[in-house]
């Protein structure tokens, strides 16, 4: 995917902290937007060279896991290169027989419906309270604005006990209900933040027309802020289909029949079951898994960044 | 985007003070109406926060004080499990030194990779697009078991990393099972994820106003003093937020030392971080009144170094707007 940003003098210049007064600004933006004179050939390669090094490095992990996923078994702990030496399927082959008794695209389905659902919980519930912190004026607001703030910062652990313990009381253990009810509830701060930033930037006069025009906030939200939002609810949701379908956590405490297992637990079992004696087939199943998350990321990395970067703007 | 600082619009007294009751009987029927839309609209986001956030909080810390294993009803015994935490359970105090190892050396250090890097990004805006994604994709996965999987394999005995290592004569074995590389390599694996504190670093270097940089160029300063006296404070509320959410976010780490120690916290409990324990003991030993105690220390701990962030804060981060 390309790169979003459009590169202004403003930025450029901020950018090039070598450069020097401007001779003449116009042919030094366009000299400059070409990384032009201001950045002399060598700390051009150099930067380059160095960057890309780096890339290598990062995605070392991922292509190490690419390869490794056409490794035979019996090379793992011998076969040091990069490269199989025997490439062959085999890996694939057993993990599409499945894991404990249970065939890999069962996994993929859980995982698929948990981060489905997870999806819409979160798009309904954050975009509506999202639309009440950011357009409502109603008393509390103040107070429940710094406690949807302060949730952001409260670890996870404090409240996986008593939940369990909740769920366990209601019967709910081994469904996806714990796994998913709270997505519906809105509790994750992070998505009902970035969509009351980006609410907060829609301009006001847009209400106000509807209102004269006799909507009320029902109407309001669904006709004029809903289309709006909508590059934020595209952030939203991947964002939880991602971590949903990454979370371990969750899964492992409440699932506890191998047939409802999503992905990460499955992979766990996988891992414990047969390290040792089919490293191959762990390896492809953990390839498997990450499938998913990469293609979203190919495809919509643009509102990936841009929502991360959104995040750090609160001041 | 603006610099504002979080707060909700003021709730407005509109009509309060107005000449003729007629009208402020009017704005006070709306201000219902506003409130009664208000409540229903926040209604999903209240049910969660009284029923799965502060409800199960106050359940918790019920739970801490007492012995429960659910099978039989809570016993309230007091402070004890408090007590036993920090008199009588080497693991617990063990597990705690692990953590705030790995919080405390992992992420400033993630950090410093994140700023160096935008940095080095916002050097050419062409071209730093590829690298900009590249960078980030880590931070998308780094947290799941497949990623945790590799981990363990990249740092395991003849893995990629000994291998390496053995070229430059640096013969360290597996990282995995050695007591003083475990931590070093969960280090690394969250410092791997650095992307995305990066990519709302470079966020931040793009809203610095041009010219204060030609204001210090005019001055004669270098690129060393342009860093510290113009991007390090211009770009402060940034690194702050980073700084409070990174901490905040690297005491839970869970999932990766739960898959590369096959749940045991080993070698030597080095892995054995704060959620683990509190998942062991919860969830395999049935101790939840001990398991809560061990939860609301981790809130506790995450209280203190947000406080002290918060209050150290005050001397370092500017905000636009501000004259300092």
């Amino acid at each position: 995917m390309s790169d979003t940003q459009t590169p202004d003098t403003q930025t450029l210049e901020a950018q090039a902290p070598d450069a020097q007064t401007p001779a003449a600004p116009a042919v030094g933006r366009r000299w400059r937007r070409l990384g032009g004179p201001r950045h002399n050939p060598a700390a051009t390669i150099a930067w380059f060279v160095i960057l890309l090094g780096l890339t290598v490095v990062m995605l070392y992990p991922l292509i190490w896991l690419g390869f490794s996923t056409f490794k035979p078994s019996s090379e793992f702990g011998r076969n040091t290169s990069l490269l199989p030496w025997d490439p062959s399927f085999d890996n694939f082959r057993k993990i599409i027989r499945g894991i404990a008794g249970v065939p890999l695209w069962r996994y993929f389905a859980n995982s698929a419906l948990v981060a489905s659902l997870a999806v819409v919980g979160t798009l309904l519930s954050a975009s509506l309270a999202a639309y009440a912190f950011a357009r409502i004026r109603f008393r509390g607001l103040g107070v429940f604005f710094a406690a949807m703030i302060g949730t952001l910062l409260l670890p996870f652990h404090v409240v996986i006990i008593p939940q369990y313990l909740i769920f366990n009381q209601l019967g709910l253990i081994d469904t996806y209900v714990p796994l998913v009810l709270g997505k519906f509830l809105a509790t994750d701060a992070f998505f009902v933040f970035l969509m009351v930033q980006f609410v907060r930037n829609i301009p006001r006069d847009l209400d106000e027309a509807a209102r004269i025009d006799g909507a009320g906030h029902p109407r309001i939200f669904w006709s004029v802020i809903l289309p709006l939002l909508r590059p934020a609810l595209i952030t939203s949701a991947i964002f939880s289909f991602i971590w949903a379908w990454n979370d371990f956590l969750a899964p492992l405490i409440y699932l506890t029949s191998p047939s409802n297992y999503t992905l990460p637990v499955a992979l766990r079992l996988f891992n414990d079951a047969t390290s040792t004696s089919d490293y191959g087939a762990t390896v492809a199943a953990s390839f498997v898994a990450l499938v998913p998350v990469l293609l979203f990321f190919l495809f919509f990395q643009r509102f990936l960044i841009q929502g991360m970067a959104t995040q750090g703007m609160k001041g | 985007m603006g610099r504002s600082r979080i707060s909700p619009e003021a709730p407005t007294a509109d009509g309060h003070g107005s000449p003729g009751s007629h009208r402020a009987t009017r704005a006070k029927a709306r201000a219902g109406r506003e409130t009664r839309a208000g409540y229903a609209f926040l209604a999903p986001w209240l049910v969660g926060f009284f029923g799965l956030t502060i409800g199960p909080m106050l359940y918790s810390l019920y739970l801490s004080f007492t012995k429960y294993n659910i099978f039989s009803p809570p016993r309230w015994i007091g402070f004890d499990n408090y007590v036993r935490l920090f008199t009588q359970d080497p693991v617990f105090i063990k597990s705690v030194k692990s953590t705030l190892q790995y919080v405390l050396v992992g992420t400033p250090i993630k950090l410093a990779a994140a700023l160096g890097i935008a940095l080095l990004l916002n050097y050419f805006s062409r071209g730093s697009g590829f690298f900009r994604s590249a960078f980030y994709a880590p931070s998308l996965i780094g947290a799941s078991v497949s990623v945790a999987i590799v981990w363990r394999a990249m740092f395991g005995t003849d893995g990629p990393v000994d291998n390496a290592l053995s070229v430059f004569g640096l013969d360290l074995g597996g990282w995995v099972g050695n007591v003083d590389l475990a931590i070093p390599m969960m280090v690394i694996l969250s410092v791997w994820e650095f992307g995305a504190p990066m990519v709302i670093f470079l966020a931040g270097l793009k809203e610095i106003p041009a010219e204060l940089y030609e204001a210090a160029e005019v001055d004669g300063a270098g690129a060393v003093r342009k860093f510290v006296s113009v991007t390090v404070p211009m770009l402060s509320s940034v690194i702050f937020f980073n700084l409070l959410l990174e901490t905040i976010r690297a005491f839970q780490v869970f999932g990766s030392a739960f898959i590369i120690s096959n749940g045991t916290g080993s070698p030597g409990g080095r892995l054995n971080f704060i959620t683990l324990y509190m998942y062991k003991r919860g969830f395999a030993d049935m101790q939840m009144g001990y398991a809560a105690a061990i939860a609301w220390v981790v809130v506790v701990f995450a209280a203190l170094v947000a406080v002290i962030l918060f209050r150290s804060s005050r001397s370092w981060v500017h905000y636009a707007g501000d004259n300092r």
